[in-house]
């Protein structure tokens, strides 16, 4: 009996060995290097300005090979960071996600490159006749987690103003808690300003009481490891231009 | 309750005397499984759906599961056929290990599989400092897509075959050893052909397995168009607002179901042709 197990050892150890081999030459080949990339992760709330900007980018420096950018959660993206993934360029909604990566020195001095202020994000025409945070008690209302800068802002606000709520949902992003009221599924959301003028003709806003206290800063990073192209893209992103394109679509002056 | 004395009945005989009681609650099992599918119909532009289904970020989307959906079944296959030999030929301890730990992807959380795979091949992990300080990273890759989607298939694949290899071979391999055959040869010209349908229904439901992963891909591989963007991550991010179109996300899901649907189908009448 045990000669047969020593057998079944033999066999069994190369194949796996093999197998293992070939996994890792799968993964060599699904992922070749071209010689100048740009990849940019962004917070979910950007994904028109930094479209935009990367579009322009890539037009006027055809040898960077632009990679489609990864938009998701702040709080998302710098774990992926923390996790190994590595663009070349990160800008996150907040400075308290950034600030994990710069002390885990994965990225660069950050400059902040743009603003945003909360609003209530409702159907059009406000069905509900919402006027301030404290009628989002009376509806189902979906909020942003609060790990997340949106979530984080949305809490100071709250608190700010003395309300609390009981939300129907706690979002990972901010785009996704304003789509939650475009699909009907909620009534309202706190979301950015920039969120509902991406989606004018589905969503009205309504600015809740001392919104202008709680701004949140957006700064863009290179990671240490990035390329020449992602040092040229955060210039881009701070320079009049880019303020310019950001401005387009809601957001403030930095 | 006395149990009948003629216990064994043939199915079909007792088939006619469900209580009546115990169908509705069978109807609405049937219900419940098939009318969300439904559900997902009306709400296809069908007239738009080509055009949906061809955007350049659905089609990459599509190409990108294609791709490593078949690679991941490749890695199924080298991993899956040597480890189904083991379980069905393994002393009864080992190969009863063994079949709980296969088993263990498939009753897991896509998610938890996600997340062990980030911690054993992250930037911390006891894999990742190790190709790390070769500079080889594999997480937010399409190698990491391939990885996750290979740890959900393979049960798939391996039990599959392990079933069909227990009742394949048999006297015909003793007989061919006792005649000299050796091992190799056995297992090429009597067991794996004995095996074939159980090979072909497992890599085929580890292909269906493979495409349709989504939480362990979220977890390791990330949300990276054209890289990482499989076709259900493509689908999760148009209802957060970003990536492809709703429209080109219900088409996907539904080509999804269709394509879900027509392998279980196909595999049906196979095994029936085959008697398997």
């Amino acid at each position: 009996m045990t000669s047969r197990r020593r057998r079944l050892a033999a066999v069994g150890v190369p194949a796996l060995a093999a197998g293992l081999l070939g996994l890792a030459g799968c993964g060599t080949a699904a992922a070749p290097e071209p010689a100048e990339s740009l990849t940019v992760y962004a917070a979910a709330s950007l994904v028109g300005p930094v479209s935009d900007l990367l579009a322009e980018y890539a037009t006027d420096h055809s040898e960077v090979s632009v990679e489609p950018a990864v938009f998701d959660g702040s709080s998302t993206l710098v774990t992926q960071i923390t996790e190994s993934a590595a663009p070349d360029v990160i800008v996150t909604a907040n400075e308290t996600t950034m600030a994990d990566l710069t002390a885990a020195g994965l990225v660069d001095q950050p400059h902040v490159v743009a603003t945003n202020t909360l609003v209530i994000a409702v159907p059009e025409g406000n069905p509900a006749g919402i006027a301030s945070l404290t009628d989002l008690a009376d509806v189902d209302t979906v909020l942003c987690a609060p790990q997340v800068p949106c979530g984080d802002a949305g809490a100071t606000l709250l608190q700010l103003n003395q309300v609390e709520l009981d939300p129907l949902s706690l979002e990972q992003n901010v785009t996704a808690a304003a789509e939650r009221v475009t699909s009907g599924a909620a009534e309202a959301a706190l979301v950015y300003a920039t969120d509902v003028a991406a989606r004018e003709d589905q969503l009205d806003a309504i600015v809740p009481a001392r919104a202008e206290e709680v701004v949140n800063r957006y700064p863009a990073a290179t990671l240490t490891t990035a390329s020449p192209a992602g040092a040229e893209f955060v210039e881009l992103l701070g320079s009049a231009r880019g303020t310019a394109v950001l401005a387009d679509y809601g957001f403030g002056p930095p | 309750m006395s149990a009948p004395v003629n216990a064994v009945r043939p199915a079909r005989e007792a088939g006619g005397r469900i209580p009546p009681l115990l169908l509705a609650p069978a109807v609405l099992a049937v219900a419940l499984l098939t009318l969300p599918l439904l559900a997902l119909l009306p709400r296809v532009d069908w007239a738009g759906a080509p055009q949906a289904l061809t955007s350049p970020e659905a089609l990459a989307a599509v190409s990108l599961s294609l791709r490593t959906g078949l690679v991941a079944v490749g890695c199924c296959l080298i991993l899956g056929v040597p480890l189904a030999l083991v379980l069905a030929r393994a002393p009864s301890p080992v190969a009863a290990a063994l079949r709980v730990l296969v088993t263990l992807p498939l009753v897991l959380p896509p998610l938890v599989g996600g997340l062990a795979l980030l911690y054993l091949f992250g930037r911390q992990g006891w894999l990742g400092q190790a190709t790390g300080a070769v500079g080889i990273s594999v997480p937010f890759t399409t190698a990491a897509v391939v990885l996750a989607q290979t740890f959900v298939a393979l049960p798939f694949l391996v039990i599959s075959l392990e079933g069909a290899l227990r009742t394949a071979g048999g006297r015909a391999a003793t007989v061919a050893a006792t005649l000299g055959a050796s091992r190799w040869t056995v297992l090429r010209r009597i067991t794996l052909p004995r095996a074939m349908p159980g090979l072909i229904a497992g890599t085929v439901l580890a292909f269906a397995r493979a495409v349709g992963e989504f939480g362990a891909t979220a977890m390791v591989a990330g949300n990276a168009p054209g890289r990482t963007q499989t076709i259900p991550m493509a689908i999760y991010t148009a209802f957060n607002g970003a990536g492809v179109s709703r429209d080109s996300a219900l088409a996907l899901a539904v080509l999804l179901v269709i394509v879900a649907l027509v392998i279980l189908i196909g595999l049906r009448d196979w095994r029936r042709r085959e008697a398997w």
